[in-house]
């Protein structure tokens, strides 16, 4: 491990953004702005009229046709990149399946913001959270520095061969993508070193021409590609696990891979969080354990693929769990809750309780934690929303 | 090696002459090799036969390239009968004798 | 004699096209201008499903396949991607029918010429949402049945005018705008020659007959797609940076001509056949006078 001088920046994370996305050699870069992540495509759009990075930009109509444009560039044997929000997430809905059924390892960075109606452009995961079914991978991150490493290590994991799905990295709105915090710049040449080239098995060439997605009958393979697609995602855990591993050791950085553990060895109750909000989690734990309260938290990073195993070994010993989802999905109880409720069917007899908090940017405060291990102290597996009606 | 929707199988492997009703017949006496009909042919299949040895109607022509019908992949639409300027091409029921 | 086009093929037979479909002529006349170093990005349309079952495919260049509304987009993306890996003298076609093109596709084609990409995009005008049964679309023309512009109690038949797309290209100055016919492959061709000497946006419209969806017989294609320009119904115009040359047809023939072999046409009376030929003679005049004569 050679000694490395640090370059620590102040930087917000759309910065941080834009910078993972120059230090990931990434080549195209189409852009349509939303809040609050314009300013990841306007920094961007410095750095190439700057020379900074050597990509070329384009600032399209829509966010569909930013998916779109992001996607056939891919094709070529380019590593691309686009960055999206909220209700541009939704439009360009049916382009992400076509990305991931057509293997291509694109990434894109998604500021979670709140859906309409009413307008509202505050934290909230519903964004992301409405696209899990797309066959992308999904990693929330907590800081300005993970919103970067993600970047570098995102793209890795996707662009390994047994694994060919792409991968969205998630910030929440204001809180991480216009808070400024020091982030430690990944050196241009270990961060090169580290991602080398994209390399596409059935890139755009003359001399093999090939249809990209055609039409495909009942009895051709259309099952065994959408088995292939889950098999390589599922495969995608080890590969986080071994590339967090990697990325670590070049970088003498600390990213926690598919979850984080905070304080669980001897937690009696735990609070399964994800994105910005678990930093006031760990907050609130620290607090409590000072009081002798044996509380933890488990951090999930890699929301997709689901990290059923890690989460089942930090559960062990629990009196009680609860599963926090900064997002809102209608007819059943929360996304996360359902995931972690399903991975851990027949495997606990620990009860687990959903609570619902901060959609639209509602703060979430200590109190709020503070309630919320409360009512795993109470016991049972309620559903609960959490700082609602004027509390 | 992961699985990709990728389609890569020649199209001319696959025949679709059982489509048609009606074929069409060149007349090799009346035509001029003038090509209109390898021209307008939807389905490509029409090729220029570059080694003909049919009947012409004068010495010239005789060794002109010459049009000849891929029975394999005509679909029967008759375009190329249609624009023959110089009636050259019949379409014939298929399962008829000439 | 030597052939009036040129001889390659880069479209191959066995493809799954209804018998005469005027779509299919209008690829292979476009590859043959343009030659193997071509990328096609086809949408949602006929085109996505010519090609037959998987893993059939039916071009001898890379055909990549993109949701309906994409296809700006998508040979933005294409033509992007390939001038950065230095293949700047690949042609990139965006080869869209008129639903994906003046309906949901509009949008993304739009902004692709403004954006001013080294593009191709050829709308093979069927004019109507053929692939999925015969549906009217902005390109439909005046008087039509389609089955969402039945005949029924009231005459429901498209009262709306043709919305012609590449107008609107030329409107938005897209450096090199044309229309052809697959009855006048030379022309096409010759015009898709002249496109690929302009490193930019280039749009071309072909008119391209369906024998299912306009009701006229398979052998009838090139004779219905030649009586559309002869009668004036759609003109030939050439609009080359600035310069517009309409080709001007030699005597006058009365849209009935065009009209009667149409099934989708056989409801009209005579007075609306006469609104037709109003029409027609209206956008001739307008069409004219943008010449300058």
């Amino acid at each position: 491990m050679k000694a490395q001088n640090i370059t620590r920046e102040i930087m917000t994370g759309n910065e941080a953004v834009a910078t993972g996305v120059k230090l990931a050699r990434v080549k195209f870069i189409s852009a349509y702005p939303i809040t609050p992540q314009t300013a990841i495509v306007e920094k961007l759009a410095e750095m190439v009229a700057n020379n900074k990075i050597n990509a070329k930009f384009i600032e399209v109509e829509s966010e569909h046709s930013a998916m779109a444009s992001t996607m056939t560039s891919e094709i070529t044997g380019i590593r691309s990149f686009t960055a999206s929000s909220s209700h541009g997430i939704l439009y360009m809905h049916e382009m992400l399946h076509w990305v991931a059924g057509s293997r291509l390892p694109v990434l894109m960075a998604v500021v979670n913001r709140a859906i309409g109606p009413p307008w509202n452009i505050w934290a909230d995961q519903t964004d992301s959270i409405t696209q899990r079914d797309t066959g992308w991978m999904q990693v929330y991150c907590e800081s300005n520095q993970e919103a970067m490493d993600s970047i570098l290590l995102g793209y890795k994991v996707a662009e390994n061969k047994n694994v060919m799905l792409p991968i969205m990295s998630m910030q929440d709105a204001f809180t991480l993508s216009h808070t400024s915090e020091p982030v430690i710049i990944r050196d241009e040449s270990d961060a090169y070193d580290y991602i080398g080239d994209l390399n596409l098995p059935f890139s755009i060439d003359l001399k093999n021409p090939l249809g990209y997605g055609s039409l495909m009958p009942p009895d051709g393979p259309f099952m065994e590609l959408k088995k292939d697609m889950r098999d390589s995602m599922y495969r995608a855990l080890d590969v986080v696990k071994e590339e967090t591993k990697k990325f670590n050791d070049k970088f003498n950085a600390d990213f926690p891979g598919l979850i984080e553990n905070f304080m669980m060895e001897d937690a009696d109750y735990a609070l399964i969080t994800m994105g910005s909000m678990s930093s006031t989690g760990k907050y609130t734990v620290r607090k409590l354990r000072e009081k002798g309260m044996k509380v933890g938290l488990i951090r999930i990073l890699f929301y997709r693929p689901f990290p059923a195993e890690e989460i089942l070994k930090s559960i062990r010993g629990l009196k009680g769990l609860g599963v926090l989802d900064r997002s809102i999905t209608f007819g059943q109880r929360g996304a996360v809750y359902e995931d972690v409720v399903t991975s851990l069917y027949n495997k606990t007899d620990i009860p687990i309780k959903n609570y619902i908090i901060g959609l639209g940017g509602r703060d979430i405060r200590v109190k709020d934690y503070e309630r919320m291990y409360e009512g795993l102290m109470e016991g049972g597996d309620s559903m609960e929303w959490i700082n609602v009606g004027g509390k | 090696m992961v699985m990709t929707p990728t389609a890569y199988y020649p199209t001319t492997n696959i025949k679709t002459s059982s489509w048609r009703t009606s074929k069409p017949v060149i007349d090799y006496s009346k035509c001029t090799r003038c090509m209109i009909c390898w021209k307008f042919c939807p389905d490509v299949a029409i090729d220029i036969n570059e080694n003909p040895d049919y009947e012409a109607p004068a010495d010239r022509i005789k060794k002109m390239e010459a049009p000849f019908i891929d029975y394999d992949h005509c679909k029967g639409c008759g375009i190329c009968a249609n624009e023959c300027p110089f009636d050259a091409i019949e379409m014939v029921r298929e399962g008829e004798n000439k | 004699m030597p052939t009036s086009i040129p001889k390659q093929e880069l479209m191959m037979s066995g493809h799954a096209a209804c018998a005469g479909c005027g779509a299919v002529l209008a690829m292979r006349y476009v590859l043959k201008a343009l030659g193997e170093k071509t990328v096609v990005s086809v949408p949602a349309s006929c085109w996505a499903v010519i090609p037959g079952n998987y893993p059939a495919e039916v071009l001898k260049v890379p055909m990549v396949y993109t949701p309906f509304a994409a296809t700006g987009a998508s040979i933005s993306g294409i033509r992007e991607g390939l001038d950065i890996e230095g293949k700047e003298d690949y042609n990139v076609v965006g080869f869209a029918g008129d639903g994906g093109t003046a309906d949901i596709g509009l949008q993304a084609l739009s902004a692709a010429m403004e954006r001013g990409h080294n593009v191709f995009y050829i709308m093979y005008d069927n004019e109507a949402y053929m692939n999925t049964g015969i549906q009217r679309s902005g390109s439909t023309p005046f008087g039509a049945w389609t089955t969402t512009t039945p005949i029924g109690k009231d005459r429901t038949f498209k009262k709306e005018k043709k919305k012609v797309v590449a107008d609107i290209m030329m409107a938005q100055g897209v450096p090199y705008v044309a229309t052809a016919s697959v009855a006048f492959p030379e022309d096409l061709i010759r015009k898709v020659k002249n496109a690929k000497e302009i490193k930019g946006p280039k749009f071309i419209q072909i008119l391209s007959p369906c024998p299912p969806g306009w009701y006229h017989n398979s052998e009838d294609t090139i004779k219905v797609s030649r009586l559309a320009v002869e009668t004036r119904v759609f003109p030939l115009y050439e609009y080359n940076q600035g310069q517009f040359s309409l080709y001007k047809t030699s005597k006058f023939v009365p849209v009935e001509e065009y009209l009667k072999i149409q099934g989708r046409f056989a409801h009209l009376k005579e007075d609306e056949i006469k609104e037709i030929q109003n029409f027609v003679n209206e956008r001739w005049e307008f069409l004219l006078k943008k010449e300058g004569n």
